[in-house]
């Protein structure tokens, strides 16, 4: 009852408090904003604790009357409140090592990233559409912000502004779908707007307001070809603002498409439940394979690591797309692993930014030996994204290719998802032999000149030579740890599995909402990796294997129409608003012309 | 013409967008998001207004007439700050970049490529 | 991509866009007669419940209240987002000095009267517009923008704002900073004096006086407080730290 509010009001408090102090602190503050990190952390520990059955709670205890939703509500169930302590984790891995990266870091920047947390935790928690638009907001700007932080440099501001201006146009997408929806409904609470369209035809209004706030929401998720701001904003925020943005940013976006079309769309478009899974599958596995190919193509860290983000949030669409419980499960799970690594991963990069000052990998080519332990932390981190077992990556893998296995038509899945986890591990893997152990050939420059990374590198707090510091490395491997322990932690996969029934179970939610006793939705059985999935795993693991020993080799072997046929892939993301604002639009026009042809 | 209000939305949603992503200056581009977001609170207030159309106001109304929907006007009143507060990001953004390149044009501004 | 290309792609995406959009605004009722309870009840409830006249109001910071939370954080990050991102701006120590010696020309006297007349009643409107937002149309940000403005006015008619033995941003900063904590501790509070965050504990007095609707006033003076100095900030580092005269009070 306390703890979902407390979970959004700690950290937007202690946030308003250190910026009332910020005129009166000149020393350096770290601590504290990791302190107030980790109060709320333990909060949100506390909640997911107590979400076993889903809770809800009214605001100004506002219940509902008659089946009208009068107030705004916290729902949280077991994905929610798991997705929020995720959050937590990051925050506090985020604000640790800001103390150390960052040169110019002061009391704001904690505020900032204070009230970033609360916003993502509420987003994850609340039960109200137009609340989740205003958290979606509230996490954007503070992102907006957090991303041009360090705004000496050239490049910050380009990244910083194509970030606001596409995902401003998400918004304003997001906003006139909800508009369409309260007009149809007249409600905006989730459970309710989800009744009333289950009540009424599913027509042209219904799916063309999906198909807005997909967009929308699909623009913060990087989904294809929605996805062309992720690449400059990553390249150019502060490593601690990398790490929300790849380990929570975007899988919110997903979570909240999911959140939506389970309890509001479900009832609605359940007769179509085929074609829309074809749809959002084809999303999926367009986004998995421009993000591997494009993360293969680059040389600069942070962008490689943007487009691996991207990569892996077109297999959890994948998973998500195949419309069932079981694949929530599995992205669940993938989810929360994959985002920890990730965060490692732009860890380990920050220490060699630090130190070199860096971030290209031809520059960089055998300098960092020294480093050798993080180098083995950043291969690590690889092995795992290509599914090393046992580990959460693994059985997240393993547990989306059942669910694909299990749906007619749709075996050939994972295969996709081999491809792409072994392609993207092994381009990390190069990077790895590059940097750290000086294999192959330097990498060539990039003729379209990356001149993020030259003269004006992010000059991160100066000279630290000799060996990172333990809030570094520290939080780089705990995150890693924590990551293989989710994946052979007992208990999880019933936990999990009872958690998407929860997440799945459309009339349930509403019952539970607006006032019903609650159902018992039957918890799917997850089985524990098999055969196959270690099969899977073994190729994934190869194909990484082979992808990095190819590309060490030699730089120049792939066939001339695949080179021309990348650069152009290449060119399109050219670093200009308008044209990011225009696939967009394009995008959403497809998404919504499909969604009316197949879906009505 | 009972949908007039809601195509006048639809208009300046497409207007806005194709402004900002046709744009040769960046404070036009954000002065086009304005007139995009504009769309959202003409769709919201449009759906939310009732004949007669009394505002909900009880100061001098006896209690129970029929008035417009308030939720309607609460939220447009969100968006509108929302609006406001990212706009006033971008102009931010925008100073620096005029600055820092002398240019504030779209096309002339090319760091980050591929 | 080409400036034709970009053109092409986006007409033809809002094309298609545009005719799914006007195909589906013809699903929504008559324009007039919405249908949904929500909008029927809410002004019910919030003049039975919580004795406010104003529906708006009460939707606003009662019923709906979490929203206006995360919309003054907002306000928040994107005012501390003025001051990061253009802090790099600032002169550095010879400009700073130059600038002070340089006489800005004086606006014309009728500019600067009425200045002054103005300065003051505009004062005081905003800060009506803020403690009746409960009663009659208007609130905590209509009202802080007023207030805001009146600020805007003292500068655009050739004065500078200067205090004595504290900084005239610090204040500012200050201000906005504990308008957006009073809201959050309004919240807390009704978790600790009532059963739910955000409820409204205060008595809630008779409809129409001045001391009625609860924590509503007091979430209005806060928000009013909140976007008055956040305005002024943003107003203040967009025009290069103008409005205020803080250069000698650096002791």
């Amino acid at each position: 009852m306390v703890l979902a509010p407390l979970a959004v009001l700690v950290p937007a408090g202690m946030a308003c408090l250190f910026a009332a102090l910020s005129p009166f602190i000149s020393r350096r503050p770290g601590p504290i904003s990791t302190a107030a990190a980790v109060a709320t952390l333990a909060l949100c520990a506390l909640l997911l604790g107590r979400t076993g059955e889903r809770i809800v709670v009214w605001f100004g205890g506002w219940e509902p009357r008659h089946g009208v939703a009068l107030g705004i509500d916290f729902a949280p169930d077991g994905i929610g409140a798991g997705l929020a302590l995720l959050v937590a984790v990051l925050g506090v891995a985020a604000l640790a090592m800001a103390a150390h990266l960052i040169a110019e870091e002061d009391v704001l920047f904690g505020a900032l990233t204070l009230v970033f947390l609360a916003a993502m935790i509420g987003f994850c928690l609340t039960g109200d559409l137009f609340n989740l638009f205003v958290f979606f907001e509230l996490m954007s700007v503070a992102a907006y912000v957090l991303v041009g932080y360090e705004v000496r440099q050239r490049a910050p501001l380009e990244g910083s502004l194509t970030f606001a201006i596409t995902n401003t146009v998400g918004s304003i997408l997001l906003l006139f779908g909800i508009g369409l929806l309260y007009g149809r409904t007249g409600a905006l609470n989730l459970a309710q707007m989800g009744h009333a369209l289950a009540a009424g035809p599913a027509d042209v209004l219904v799916v063309v307001a999906f198909a807005l706030v997909a967009g929308g929401l699909l623009v913060k998720a990087a989904v294809v070809p929605f996805h062309l701001w992720t690449a400059d904003a990553y390249s150019v925020a502060p490593t601690p603002v990398c790490i929300l943005l790849a380990g929570a940013f975007s899988e919110l976006g997903l979570y909240g498409l999911a959140r939506v079309y389970w309890t509001v769309f479900h009832g609605a478009l359940g007769p179509h439940e085929a074609e829309l899974r074809a749809i959002l599958v084809g999303a999926g596995v367009l986004t998995g394979l421009v993000g591997a190919v494009m993360c293969a193509a680059q040389h600069h860290l942070k962008r490689m690591l943007a487009f691996a983000t991207i990569a892996q949030v077109g297999l959890f669409l994948i998973g998500l797309g195949l419309l069932g419980t079981d694949g929530v499960a599995g992205t669940a799970v993938w989810l929360v692993a994959d985002g920890l690594v990730k965060a490692s991963l732009f860890g380990c990069v920050a220490m060699v930014q630090h130190r070199y000052d860096a971030i290209e990998e031809g520059e960089l080519h055998g300098r960092a030996r020294a480093l050798w332990p993080v180098g083995v932390l950043f291969t690590l981190d690889a092995l795992l994204i290509a599914s090393l077992p046992p580990s959460g990556s693994f059985l997240g893998h393993s547990l989306v290719e059942d669910a694909a296995l299990k749906e007619p038509g749709y075996r050939w899945v994972p295969a996709v998802l081999l491809l792409v986890c072994g392609l993207v591990g092994g381009t990390l893997l190069r990077a790895a032999g590059r940097v750290f152990l000086g294999l192959g050939r330097p990498a060539p420059r990039d003729a379209d000149g990356d001149e993020v990374g030259e003269e004006d590198t992010q000059r991160e707090r100066g000279g630290q030579r000799g060996r990172p510091s333990v809030w570094l490395w520290g939080p780089s491997l705990v995150l890693l740890v924590g990551s293989i322990v989710w994946g052979v932690l007992p208990g999880v996969r019933a936990a999990v599995a009872r958690a998407a029934a929860g997440f799945t179970d459309t009339a349930g939610y509403a019952r539970e909402v607006l006032g019903d006793a609650p159902l018992h939705p039957v918890a799917p059985e997850l089985h524990a990796p098999g055969v196959t999935a270690v099969l899977y795993a073994a190729g994934s693991l190869a194909l990484a294997l082979t992808v990095a020993a190819a590309t060490l080799g030699r730089t120049d072997t792939l066939p001339r129409p695949v080179t021309r046929a990348v650069g152009g892939l290449r060119a399109l993301h050219s670093g200009h608003p308008g044209d990011y604002v225009a696939w967009a639009v394009a995008g959403v026009a497809v998404l919504g012309g499909l969604f009316a042809v197949l879906l009505t | 013409m009972s949908v007039l209000p809601y195509l006048v939305a639809v208009w300046l949603l497409a207007v806005g967008l194709y402004g900002v992503a046709t744009s040769r200056h960046l404070v036009h581009l954000v002065i086009c998001l304005s007139v995009a977001q504009a769309s959202t609170y003409v769709l919201l207030l449009g759906v939310g207004y009732r004949f007669p159309g009394r505002a909900p106001v009880f100061a001098d109304l006896p209690p129970g007439t029929s008035v417009v929907d308030p939720v309607v006007q609460a939220l447009t009143l969100t968006d509108v700050v929302v609006e406001a507060t990212v706009t006033a990001v971008l102009l931010a953004l925008t100073m620096r970049v005029q600055r820092r390149f002398g240019t504030v044009d779209p096309d002339q501004l090319g760091a980050l490529r591929g | 991509m080409s400036t034709g290309a970009r053109r092409a792609l986006v007409v033809a995406g809002l094309a298609g866009l545009g005719l799914l959009a006007v195909w589906a605004v013809t699903g929504l009722p008559d324009f007039g007669h919405p249908i949904g309870r929500y909008g029927v009840l809410a002004p019910q409830v919030a003049l039975a419940k919580r004795h406010v006249t104003d529906a708006v109001g009460g939707v606003t910071f009662d019923l709906r209240g979490l929203d206006t939370l995360g919309e003054e954080l907002i306000l928040f990050c994107a005012a501390v987002g003025a001051t990061v991102l253009l802090r790099a701006e600032r002169p550095g120590e010879e400009e700073a000095t130059e600038e002070s010696q340089r006489v800005p020309p004086r606006p014309a006297g009728a500019l600067r009267a009425l200045g002054a007349g103005l300065g003051g009643p505009l004062l005081v409107l905003g800060a009506y517009v803020v403690v009746h937002g409960h009663l009659t149309p208007g609130g905590g940000f209509q009202g802080g923008v007023i207030l805001a403005a009146a600020v805007l006015l003292v500068y655009a008619a050739g004065q500078l704002i200067g205090l004595e033995h504290v900084r005239a941003t610090t204040l500012v900063e200050l201000a906005e900073a504990i308008g957006a904590a009073a809201f959050v501790i309004v919240a807390v509070g009704g978790l600790v004096f009532a059963t739910a965050a955000m409820a409204n504990f205060l008595p809630f007095g008779t409809s129409g006086s001045l001391l009625s609707g609860g924590t509503i006033p007091v979430l209005n003076i806060a928000v009013g407080v909140e976007v008055a100095a956040g305005i002024t900030l943003i107003l203040t580092e967009l025009l290069g730290r103008a409005l205020f005269d803080d250069r000698e009070e650096d002791s």
